[in-house]
């Protein structure tokens, strides 16, 4: 890969609690080329969208900060970066589609409002100009009779609807990396394939990088190139999306594809149960000691894995698996 | 699995509907009214499983309601074990809904945050039987052991448990009473993936343990799939399609099926690569003006003239299998 279009390496992410600071964010390196879809896989509470808000600068004022590593998009440095180059860049260059579409809109601006608002702020445009590319907008995400519809208001529309919104209004700047937290969680199985599709034709003909953030499997192997485990805070495998469901070489990660109930080609009728991952992911205050955080949960437990944090282990196409029993999984 | 020699079924519902009354600026006086459910029926058979899946708005919720007697019925009979519990009143109601119990989908906002856990399961006992306190007490022990939780959790409030955890004592809850069905709507899609895998297993020992029967509610395909030995698919307050759980999803014939699981991504790659996205445009028409004719009509890929005019009844095809459209015949092959 050339020079990628953002770097992160060994960040670190504070947040202050009631039992202290806790790294949310523990030591987490990846790259992002132009045009790759990468994804982010874990439980609630593994660090996944602190890791979005992170490369957003928009971590929680007073209580999260980045206390070390580097963030490097497009060859500049974003973790010194003044907060009115954020300003810039957020929505410009690197925008966010949040989880739920019903409260990520304002409810009293109708929706071409609040699209011709970032193009108003980011491009420069005037007022008319940005009304008429709103309704353009709206036509690309196809919205129906898109011209007419730049005038309601959020609660006119259902819950697919607002999420297209919600995505005209990251792409509204062309931004080089889309960042889509969760953004089918609240939504039909139908309507959240209409979304996936949208999103990977508005890739093509763009050549946005998306990072997908889910907990959803099927969506990771239907939408992304890589993806990367998180657990507790920490990168447990990264890697092929195809290859890491052929071969997961972290329990965690084998956990997560064989925990959920998938439909498959021809159904027969015997029906085994289903893997569990007993237990549930560590509290805050647990993240960053000096062992494997996912020890308590897993069932190739060795006394090596709560003496110390366990190293990556390489295998081909960069696949790395944070275990020390990497190569036995 | 049809057989004929099976005893009849615990649950029969016969032509549920369930409408609700809604206020359009047509005038005064002028009521017009939602069908939220329109004119289902179905059997669920004693130990068995039964799904209702759909999207959302779809009517599942409100045909679980209906028969939990949550909600008020306009037409229809609900046949429990061979009693019509519609009607229910007083004394008889009462001992009617110990045989029927809900597991709720949101398993934070569906526990008393102010009492303890063992009250929690211990409520229903208290107001749907005349068991003693020890009696009740031994039952709660039970279950919360039932259930996978330890004993010592008993005098915990709900804020000190996890969302698995929580969604145990919903389900110890649900089966204080001894019921023989439980209807459950949505009981994972709150939960962790992780978590998802120990509480459906939990259901299914469960249901070999004391015989359930199961409604079971929900939007995702892949648990229903695990789960279910029949499903019935909704849509806009009507059942599309029903059918035992190999036939639906090895053989499924309404368009709206094959959309539903055409659309489920999957980790599968051959199921990936082989299977083709059937795309469903639009969204569904207003529930309030129905249109004429098929309901599924104005997204359906293969919809002819006549969906549009003429409503399809719901029929038998095959051994089990019934379907609503137009477009299958006798020989349930698929339109598509």
């Amino acid at each position: 890969m050339a020079t990628p279009l953002l770097k992160v390496e060994n960040l670190r992410v504070e947040l202050t609690t009631r039992d202290g600071v806790v790294p949310v964010i523990d030591d987490l390196s990846f790259e992002l080329g132009a045009g790759e879809s990468i994804s982010f896989v874990g439980e609630s509470g593994c660090g996944k969208s602190m890791t979005a808000l992170g490369i957003m600068g928009l971590l929680p004022e007073g209580i999260g900060r980045i206390a070390s590593g580097t963030i490097t998009f497009d060859g500049e440095e974003l973790t010194t970066a003044s907060e009115k180059r954020l300003r810039d860049i957020r929505g410009n260059e690197i925008s966010m589609i949040f989880q739920e579409p019903m409260t990520s809109l304002n409810p009293v601006y109708t929706v071409g409002e609040q699209i011709a608002e970032v193009l108003r702020a980011h491009q420069g445009l005037g007022h008319k100009a940005a009304w008429e590319r709103a309704g353009e907008l709206l036509d690309a995400v196809r919205i129906p009779n898109a011209k007419g519809r730049v005038g309601d208001y959020p609660f006119q529309m259902s819950g697919g609807q607002r999420q297209r919104v919600m995505i005209a209004m990251a792409l509204a700047c062309e931004p080089k990396i889309l960042i889509a937290d969760e953004p089918t969680t609240a939504l039909d199985v139908t309507v959240q394939a209409q979304i996936f599709d949208l999103l990977r034709d508005l890739r093509t003909q763009t050549g946005t990088s998306i990072i997908l953030i889910t907990h959803d499997m099927g969506a990771v192997a239907e939408m992304a190139e890589r993806m990367i485990v998180m657990y507790a805070g920490r990168m447990a495998e990264i890697g092929p999306v195809d290859q890491i469901i052929e071969h997961a070489h972290h329990p965690y990660t084998k956990g997560l594809i064989s925990c959920v109930p998938h439909i498959v080609s021809t159904l027969t009728d015997e029906r085994q149960d289903l893997t569990e991952v007993p237990g549930i992911v560590p509290s805050l205050k647990d993240f960053g000691k000096n062992q494997c955080l996912f020890a308590s949960r897993c069932k190739y437990l060795t006394q090596q894995c709560t003496k110390g944090r366990p190293p990556s282990i390489k295998f081909e196409n960069g696949q790395l698996a944070d275990c020390w029993q990497a190569e036995g999984v | 699995m049809a057989r004929k020699t099976d005893a009849a079924p615990l649950l029969d519902v016969e032509n549920l509907t369930v409408r609700f009354a809604v206020k359009r600026g047509s005038g005064w006086g002028h009521k017009s009214y939602l069908y939220a459910v329109d004119d289902i029926s179905f059997a669920v058979k004693r130990g068995e499983t039964l799904a209702i899946v759909g999207e959302s708005g779809s009517g599942k919720t409100t045909a679980a309601l209906a028969i939990a007697r949550l909600v008020n019925v306009y037409k229809g009979k609900v046949n429990l074990d061979g009693t019509d519990i519609l009607h229910l009143e007083g004394e008889n109601l009462r001992q009617a809904r110990t045989k029927v119990q809900f597991i709720f989908q949101d398993p934070y906002s569906s526990l008393n945050p102010r009492l303890r856990a063992e009250a929690i399961v211990r409520e229903p006992l208290d107001s749907l039987s005349n068991k003693s306190d020890k009696e009740c007490k031994e039952i709660v022990n039970r279950l919360f052991k039932a259930v996978g939780l330890r004993p010592e959790q008993l005098r915990l409030f709900p804020h000190q448990f996890s969302g698995g955890q929580r969604q145990r004592i919903g389900i110890a809850r649900a089966l204080a009473t001894q019921p023989e069905l439980i209807i459950c709507d949505e009981p994972v899609s709150a939960l962790d993936v992780a978590v998802q895998a120990q509480i459906l297993n939990l259901l299914r020992k469960l249901q070999t343990e004391f015989g359930l029967t199961y409604l079971f509610i929900s939007h995702d395909l892949g648990v229903v799939q695990h789960m279910c030995d029949s499903i019935a698919v909704m849509y806009m307050g009507k059942i599309v399609e029903h059918a035992n759980r190999l036939s639906l999803f090895n053989n499924p014939l309404h368009p709206y099926t094959a959309a539903l699981l055409s659309a489920v991504p999957s980790v599968d790659k051959k199921r990936r690569e082989s299977a083709k996205r059937i795309l469903i445009p639009g969204d569904p028409p207003d529930p309030v003006n129905l249109p004429s004719g098929c309901r599924f009509a104005n997204r359906c890929p293969v919809a002819q003239a006549q969906c549009s005019e003429l409503e399809p009844d719901l029929k038998m095809v095959a051994d089990g299998h019934r379907i609503a459209c137009h477009l299958v015949d006798e020989d349930a092959k698929s339109p598509l």
